[in-house]
């Protein structure tokens, strides 16, 4: 019933009817509070654009104004308000919003981060968002992590035991499973490998912080078996031994983790192999 | 139906049953007469090329020069900096000796430095004394690191200020040796 009345009223534009519909609309305006005007806070966004299907434009830094006080708190929020509202064509990976998918780890001012829990600056000018450093672009803010995960892979990240306990779970004491803290909260962003300077220049052998503190992660478990396996595969000069402990890894983790001291550790067990 | 004839919507209501979809229609041929985009269809195993001819063609992401100045990075590239030039110095010096004995000999060398004037003479110490003290001292750093020693990121900074300071001592130290 009420329906047909806005669908009479919208097709006809009957006068009866319309007023009835706008006394009603002001007279609801007039008891909800009013909202608080709040003053422009322009802020400006400087953000990396390339696109593939002009690849040989070389890639640029694009700007956008928006008003900080019509947006939310955290850099996605202005990213999703720039692609919202401005550039549709601004590319970009996100997805949970809350610092647990890993999927908008970007650098934004000069430090990787994951967009949706990195505030935005208020009191700067402008903020400079770009992809993962040393990273193959695939567009704009999205880098080809194909490697990465090749290389997360290839340490096995998953329980191997021959001889599983028969009749029950694995059983383990609180203190080996807090020996797993710090390091199972990873949730493989590729921020710590990509802010790594070994990393950038090795990056084809080298396996970088993410992989080696998840490759110890299953070297540190007790109820994993195959330890001396996987600590032979890592006996080589590459694989963990670029590290030179720089610590940028800990220093940029979103999750607050620490690969460095996950690296040295491991590093102590290859040397007392 | 008895209540749409009280509101008087008997026209109405027939119009809003058939108008719809006449709009509907219409809009839709419409968009059929104006849709330019042509579409090729293309085999599944297209996909793989396509991908390769992409990756061909994309850029790397700037690194070194959009990274934020951190103690951890430029303190790496200090120590392998400060390493690479006190090498050459040994070994180029160790060569040269090797070469010309008497040219290099410690006399020679001595004789060569009292000559200078003073700003020059200390100008040079600064110059061995600054890298030495950093290289050293950064490496005692990198020997507690390799026994387990300051691996949390705390630990990390306040031993990277500790060796700037003793840098800073052992510098001003040796210059006024």
């Amino acid at each position: 019933m009420q329906s047909l009345v806005a669908r009479k009223a919208l097709l006809q534009g009957a006068p009866r009817c319309a007023n009835v519909a706008r006394g009603f609309a002001s007279s609801a305006a007039r008891s909800q509070a009013v909202p608080l005007e709040k003053p422009v806070l322009l802020k400006e966004f400087k953000i990396y654009r390339w696109n593939p299907d002009e690849p040989a434009k070389k890639p640029t830094l694009q700007s956008y104004q928006i008003d900080l006080n019509q947006c939310g708190p955290m850099v996605l929020d202005a990213l999703i308000k720039i692609k919202n509202e401005i550039d549709p064509t601004l590319t970009f990976r996100r997805s949970c919003r809350e610092g647990i998918c890993g999927s908008c780890a970007m650098n934004v001012n000069g430090q990787n981060t994951l967009a949706c829990l990195c505030r935005i600056d208020r009191d700067s000018k402008d903020s400079k968002i770009y992809p993962l450093p040393h990273m193959y672009i695939v567009k704009d803010l999205v880098p080809d992590l194909t490697q990465f995960y090749k290389q997360y892979k290839s340490i096995e990240p998953y329980l191997k035991n021959d001889n599983p306990p028969a009749d029950r779970e694995f059983l383990q004491s609180p203190e080996d499973r807090r020996k797993l803290d710090g390091m199972y909260e990873c949730i493989l962003c590729a921020c710590c490998s990509t802010s790594c300077p070994s990393y950038w220049w090795n990056q084809d052998e080298y396996l970088g912080p993410a992989t080696l503190m998840a490759a110890y992660r299953w070297m540190a478990d007790s109820r994993d078996s195959y330890g001396a396996q996987r600590k032979e595969r890592l006996q080589n000069e590459l694989s963990v031994y670029r590290c030179h402990t720089i610590f940028n890894c800990a220093r940029t983790c979103p999750k607050g983790l620490n690969p460095a001291m996950a690296i040295a550790k491991l590093k102590l067990e290859l040397a007392a192999d | 139906m008895m209540s749409t004839r009280a509101l008087g919507l008997g026209p109405a209501f027939r119009q809003a049953v058939a108008a719809p979809r006449l709009v509907r229609n219409q809009a839709i041929r419409n968009v059929i007469a104006r849709r330019t985009i042509q579409t090729e269809s293309l085999p599944p195993s297209a996909a793989q090329t396509i991908l390769n001819n992409q990756r061909l063609k994309r850029p790397s992401s700037p690194h070194f020069t959009i990274y934020q100045p951190q103690l951890t990075w430029l303190g790496s590239i200090a120590n392998r900096v400060t390493g690479v030039g006190l090498s050459v110095l040994l070994y180029g010096y160790a060569l040269a000796y090797l070469a010309a004995p008497e040219t290099f000999s410690s006399a020679n060398v001595i004789e060569l430095v009292h000559g200078l004037p003073e700003a020059v003479k200390y100008a040079g110490k600064f110059i061995l004394a600054l890298p030495f003290s950093f290289h050293a001292l950064n490496g005692l750093r990198h020997l507690s690191w390799d026994v387990g020693k300051f691996l949390s990121l705390k630990g990390a900074y306040q031993s990277g200020y500790a060796v700037l300071a003793g840098t800073a001592v052992g510098t001003v130290a040796l210059v006024l040796l």
